[in-house]
């Protein structure tokens, strides 16, 4: 068994899964990340997968499927080159949002069919989903790729989004780093950034996440000034 | 006296490359930790106290209280985990916060470890927030280089290891039990309480978990002192606070004031409801505290006030809904949210929401009847207070509230029906 799994997850893979483990005081609290290391190797987590987390975690299978099939972002199926999340929580969902997941549905689907939620397209760039509040409210509508923002969307950014994908670029988001793709992303989420020191760069903020100090400036509100505070003094010990 | 903006957590993020350690150093970075190291721990609990500094992540909490439940001296080890696992539907404060500023979080998490005398701290970060968790990761290691962490920090003889740790896509991980199962690389689902984590959290040792803009205060109440906190916000309810407004307003954004400002005034600072449409509904704090109407624009958006006037503070996640958004049609996609969060564990909430879900879909598509409410509303009383967490009471509260103030709009989807039942009846009869 280990040695079909050398195969699949090479002598890189396993040291990783052993520096996830050395982060925290109890090794099973690596088990999240290493699922996202699993998917950075595979595009999605497969029984393989389930195995190669048991053995490093010495936990069973069934521990580990039943923690990998908790969770919406561990994906049961290989997922295509991008992932493409659409958020139809309401806020969103009013501003345009299940119009816009209506709109990719239909067109990254064939022979007439739409494509259903976590399903790819037939060329294997896109699988599409519809999330669920992705906490960026107040640039709704929101959609994201490989888990990167692109704020502001309507069905038509949103097409000219997915086909650039679909033809081989890869379109800056709006606050992030340059897109790579879905594999990737999934290493960085297990914790590794190794050779991507640039991709920390970009705004600070969205122009909208910058308003309220807009209004106060233009305005001249400010704080209260700030004085040394002075600190407490050490309390007396409850007999 | 009306309310004006008081950028403290929010002010920074105006600076060029804000999320980095130069920057955050010429701006008073890390001189609250130099202080507080300075300090006996438990003066820093006393102070928290003092401040009236409450729990920023909905619940409201008093947050030295919290740290002061952590028994001292017991021998085991103590850890501090944050909770960034932001997901409220409307909630989008904190990963703006930590996307440009994720020095002030590290700052808060190392004096408040100090304080509780913890050597472990952890990050929960939802994992679909690549870029903040990047941010988040590259700031801890710039943090290390210049021995804000590790061991013996700046000569005290203090040590502490910080990990960002993603998620994976559970909103039921906000709740501070779930996520610390769920940091213990399970499935995650709420404890039940007591024992509380204070003494009984993550591998069953005294733990603090605390929302990312609540840590984010500390190191500025270090500097500045409880009495500058409290001048801000009302005597209940200190400090300041970041407001999200989404939805139909002209400028959706973070404005930061203090606590008890109201929406009219939000409004304002907003440049007014989108288009002019006028304003219908709208969430205070998230989907999961009670709706609000046009007829609350001047509750103070303060713990006190929220309540009093029959919702909650929440997450300050104000979510503005125009005339134009079918109130049925809103509670439904929330619906739909609560019933594919609800992590399964506990049977009212699983069942509640699987039902209610179906019910609203039907009213919806506009096959509903009048007793349906009536349903909707039973159902809801079998989910509140009947579960192990919060989830299964924030999923009724827009249902209860719809209905509460939208009740109308509710019984014409229903009309609608009886009138078609009633003339396919008649069309029936003169075959």
């Amino acid at each position: 068994m280990t040695e079909m799994l050398n195969d699949v997850f090479g002598q890189d893979t396993r040291t990783k899964a052993q520096q996830l483990i050395a982060r925290y005081p109890q090794s099973r609290s690596a088990l999240l990340p290493m699922l996202h290391l699993v998917q950075s190797v595979e595009g999605f987590v497969s029984q393989d997968g389930i195995r190669f987390c048991a053995e490093q975690l010495e936990l069973t299978t069934a521990e580990v499927s039943a923690v990998a099939t908790f969770y919406t972002m561990y994906k049961r199926k290989p997922c295509g080159e991008h992932l493409v999340s659409v958020c139809t929580n309401t806020l969103c969902a009013a501003l345009g949002g299940d119009a816009i997941y209506a709109r990719l549905k239909e067109e990254l689907g064939s022979d007439g069919k739409p494509l259903g939620h976590e399903q790819t397209s037939e060329d294997g760039k896109v699988t599409l989903e519809h999330a669920e509040c992705l906490a960026a409210c107040d640039l709704g509508p929101v959609l994201q790729v490989n888990y990167e923002y692109f704020d502001n969307q309507d069905p038509d950014t949103a097409s000219d989004l997915v086909a650039k994908l679909r033809a081989g670029e890869r379109p800056a988001p709006t606050r992030g780093a340059p897109l790579t793709d879905f594999k990737q992303a999934e290493l960085q989420l297990a914790g590794f950034f190794e050779g991507r020191d640039l991709d920390v760069a970009g705004p600070s903020a969205a122009k909208e996440t910058l308003r309220g100090n807009t209004v106060a400036q233009d305005r001249g509100w400010s704080a209260p000034v700030m004085p040394d505070g002075v600190l407490p003094p050490v309390p007396e010990k409850k007999k | 006296m009306s309310n004006e903006l008081v950028p403290v957590l929010t002010k920074r993020w105006l600076s060029p490359n804000s999320w980095t350690m130069d920057t955050y150093e010429q701006l008073e970075g890390y001189q609250g930790l130099r202080k507080a190291l300075g300090a006996q721990p438990d003066q820093l609990i006393e102070l928290v106290k003092a401040s009236g500094l409450r729990g920023r992540g909905g619940a409201g909490f008093p947050t030295g209280l919290k740290w002061s439940f952590i028994p001292q001296g017991d021998g085991k080890p103590h850890y501090l985990v944050i909770n960034a696992d932001e997901g409220e539907p409307g909630t989008c404060k904190d990963i703006p916060l930590m996307m440009a500023d994720p020095h002030s979080l590290i700052e808060g998490c190392i004096i408040t470890s100090y304080a509780i005398r913890a050597n472990f701290c952890a990050i929960y970060v939802r994992g679909e927030v690549l870029h903040c968790i990047r941010r988040l990761n590259a700031a801890v290691q710039e943090a290390y280089a210049k021995g804000y962490l590790g061991k013996n920090i700046l000569g005290s003889g203090f040590d502490l290891d910080i990990v960002v740790h993603a998620g994976a896509g559970a909103y039921i991980c906000g709740e501070e039990t779930a996520l610390l199962d769920s940091l213990e690389g399970r499935r995650g689902q709420p404890r039940l309480k007591p024992p509380f984590p204070a003494t009984s959290g993550l591998y069953a040792s005294p733990t603090v978990v605390n929302n990312v803009e609540t840590i984010t205060s500390v190191p500025y109440i270090v500097l500045g002192g409880s009495d500058w906190f409290r001048a801000m916000g009302t005597e209940k309810s200190p400090g300041p606070k970041i407001y999200s407004i989404s939805g139909h307003v002209e400028k959706p954004g973070q404005y930061e004031a203090p606590l008890g400002i109201t929406l009219r005034e939000l409004l304002e600072m907003a440049g007014g409801m989108k288009d002019g449409i006028p304003l219908k509904f709208w969430t205070p704090g998230g989907s999961s505290t009670p709706l609000f109407t046009a007829e609350h624009l001047d509750v103070p958006l303060d713990f006190e006030g929220a309540a009093a006037a029959g919702s909650m503070l929440g997450t300050t996640a104000v979510q503005v809904f125009n005339e134009t958004v079918s109130v049925p049609w809103a509670v439904m996609k929330w619906t739909e949210f609560y019933k594919h969060e609800s992590c399964g564990k506990c049977t009212p909430c699983r069942e509640g929401t699987y039902w209610l879900t179906q019910i609203l879909q039907r009213m919806c598509k506009g096959e509903g009847t009048a007793a349906d409410i009536e349903n909707l509303l039973d159902i809801c009383d079998n989910i509140l207070g009947r579960s192990f967490c919060a989830l299964g009471d924030g999923a009724v509260s827009p249902i209860t509230s719809g209905i509460k103030y939208f009740r109308h709009e509710f019984l014409a989807l229903c009309e609608k029906n009886a009138e078609d039942s009633y003339e396919a009846f008649l069309a029936g009869a003169s075959a």
